[in-house]
């Protein structure tokens, strides 16, 4: 296997170091307490160091020799319209009600496929949002108002 | 016999009507997913866990373990069929059962790895039902010292079997027990890392994370490069092995059953390891090694029988330690405290009747999946023409929709996002997602033990070290960490890893 700087190691070296870090930041702002009475601070500032120190490790072993993963590239559209089609969903449930939350969020997540047909997306949504209803709320009783208050009804 | 009244209890609690029909309903489902590549059992459990609440809990757990083994089996069809493993431990199916597909013996092939899984799944249950009970008892002298070496030593081995290199996977367990104390301490209530959001007091919900981990990032992974799936499937004729076939596929069977057994009690990946080493075995003891590789019959017999035996006996520490050795598992000890039981010694005391039913109903899964899975071949393979851009909408609106029905909490909902989209970069440099996921339901264990632990000892951490069981698991753990470390053993790992590519 060959070995030179690698990006991906870096960068997943980056995040846990960020993320160890704000740990161990964010838990010297509770009590620490005493070995014998560890406060709430305590063990989240030890796994957070853990992890910053593993992160600092992966960025060193990228930069002298870390492991060769091609990144490939990343799927934009998909990656804004499945996050918005999530979003939407929690956000609007209460508000919209099942269906149309359930449809939108369909719609969104169906295009972002590139190579989707318009016949396709609807009758995706369509098709869904029909079966989720009867899954759901009809076959599992699910207390969701199918549809919302946002909506006048 | 105390045994057969067990099991009596056990089978009358299983084979209750809506019992067996939900049992039915797992293998379905998990036989689907196990078939359906790009949506695995974890994502489809984490789906399915909060319809799941409204059943009773044994009949909950019934499913689940039903969606966990259905899959493993649903896994080897499509990797004897088109190539393709489902699962991570049918990838060695894959090299003699797509072989002997070539050649026209695609229905031997099935059919071997539902002898063999039957077999498997068989012997694999008795040894359950027989070991658990006793390991229950000596699990309830454990004190928090015991439990802390123990969680620790679970995480550390669940590592060494972990594709990828040693360092991310310790990060990535890190990772997750860090997210772990997102919420209020256990001991003093303060609200820890919520940014003055009540909804977080809770904690982050280990549905959201699963679901986006394993479906949301696993749904960007496939959109990277979208092809048309074309499915070039062998023709399944005549099912039955010839008598030559039987003769051969005995042995492996035995001895793959007996490694599966003993491996998948080791928390963390267990039945992937078995069914490679399964494959070891048979391919150095055969007589006819050259034909391994190109259709023998026993390199499809023994790993798929070691595969369904560990997917079996991976129960173990889940219902005598409270320790989940897969992503599924970790998902039912959610299932299970949900339902306000905790996993561990206690359960099968507290709750003879879901212990003992549980385990029948893994047996009777097995019945059913033999008697499901023959006829519905063609069936199996049909579901591999359901185009993916139908297949990642569901994926999506049930996974909003089952994540906000937890709790009726939009912040779970946000969470998958949040989730997904780190488990999607994490997982492209190189960061397997399921130690994170096994870090963020052991972490409260392990920091609460430990906690424990010290306040017994009055602040002396020798503890961990004279307590004979907590210094034999840690003296493990060391000795885990210190041989993933080691170059012998880091290049037989690629090996096996490169094979399974």
């Amino acid at each position: 296997m060959e070995r030179r700087r690698s990006f991906p190691d870096v960068l997943a070296g980056g995040i846990f170091v960020l993320i160890g870090g704000a740990f161990v930041a964010g838990s010297l702002g509770y009590e620490l307490g005493t070995p014998l009475r560890m406060g709430p601070g305590a063990f989240p500032l030890l796994v957070g160091a853990i992890l910053a120190a593993l992160g600092l490790a992966i960025v060193v072993k990228g930069l002298v020799a870390g492991e060769v993963i091609s990144f490939g590239p990343i799927p934009w559209r998909a990656v804004v319209l499945i996050s918005l089609a999530v979003l939407f969903f929690g956000f609007t449930v209460r508000g919209l009600g099942f269906v149309p939350a359930s449809a939108v969020t369909t719609l969104l997540t169906t295009l972002a496929s590139s190579r989707v047909r318009p016949l396709t997306v609807a009758a995706v949504t369509l098709g869904l949002t029909v079966a989720a209803t009867l899954i759901f709320v009809v076959g599992l009783q699910l207390r969701i108002p199918l549809w919302g208050p946002w909506l006048g009804f | 016999m105390e045994l057969l009244d067990n099991l009596a209890l056990g089978f009358s609690t299983a084979l209750l009507i809506q019992n067996v029909l939900y049992c039915f309903v797992g293998v379905l489902l998990g036989t689907a997913v196990g078939v359906l590549p790009g949506i695995g059992p974890t994502a489809t459990v984490a789906m399915l866990l909060p319809i799941t609440f409204n059943f009773e809990p044994v009949t909950a757990l019934i499913m689940l373990a039903g969606i966990y083994y259905g899959a493993q089996y649903g896994g080897s069809t499509t990797a004897i069929l088109i190539n393709l493993p489902g699962e991570s431990s049918a990838a060695v199916t894959a090299l003699d059962g797509h072989e002997m597909a070539r050649q026209g013996r695609a229905g031997p092939a099935l059919a071997t790895a539902a002898i063999g899984s039957f077999v498997a799944g068989t012997a694999a249950t008795v040894v359950l039902a027989v070991a658990a009970p006793p390991l229950a008892r000596v699990a309830l002298r454990f004190g928090p010292a015991e439990y802390f070496s123990l969680v620790l030593f679970g995480l550390i081995v669940s590592i060494a079997l972990a594709r990828g290199s040693t360092l991310k996977a310790l990060a990535m367990i890190a990772l997750g027990v860090l997210l772990g104390t997102v919420g209020q301490d256990i001991y003093t209530g303060t609200p820890r890392f919520v940014f003055g959001q009540r909804e977080l007091y809770g904690g982050i919900d280990f549905v959201s994370l699963a679901v986006g981990m394993f479906g949301m990032a696993e749904i960007l992974r496939n959109l990277e490069n979208e092809r048309a799936r074309t499915v070039v499937v062998s023709k399944v004729r005549n099912l039955w092995p010839t008598r030559e076939d039987r003769r051969r596929i005995v042995a492996p069977i035995l001895r793959g059953t007996g490694l599966g057994s003993a491996l998948g009690v080791l928390p963390g990946g267990g039945h992937v390891l078995a069914s490679f080493t399964s494959y070891a075995v048979e391919k150095r003891i055969s007589r006819r090694q050259e034909e391994f590789g190109h259709g023998a019959i026993e390199g499809v017999a023994g790993p798929e029988s070691a595969n369904n035996a560990a997917a079996q006996t991976s129960f173990i520490p889940l219902l005598t330690l409270g320790l989940p050795a897969h992503p599924v598992m970790a998902l039912m000890v959610g299932a299970f405290i949900v339902h306000g039981i905790t996993p561990g010694p206690n359960v099968i005391t507290d709750e003879p009747a879901l212990f003992w039913g549980l385990i029948a109903s893994m047996w009777i899964g097995n019945v059913l999946l033999v008697l499901l899975n023959l006829p519905l071949i063609g069936m199996w393979v049909r579901m591999l023409r359901i185009p993916y851009q139908v297949l990642f909408p569901m994926i999506i609106l049930f996974a909003s929709i089952g994540t906000y029905s937890l709790g009726f909490n939009a912040y779970d909902v946000y969470a998958i996002v949040f989730f997904g989209l780190l488990g999607y970069i994490l997982i492209k440099c190189g960061c397997e997602p399921a130690p994170l996921l096994l870090g963020f339901v052991l972490g409260p264990l392990l920091e609460e033990n430990l906690r424990r632990a010290l306040i017994i000892s009055r602040g002396d951490p020798s503890v961990f070290l004279t307590r004979p069981i907590s210094a034999v698991f840690l003296f493990l753990t060391v000795a885990a960490l210190v041989i993933t470390v080691l170059p012998a053993i880091r290049r037989r790992r690629e090996i096996v890893f490169t094979e399974e590519e």
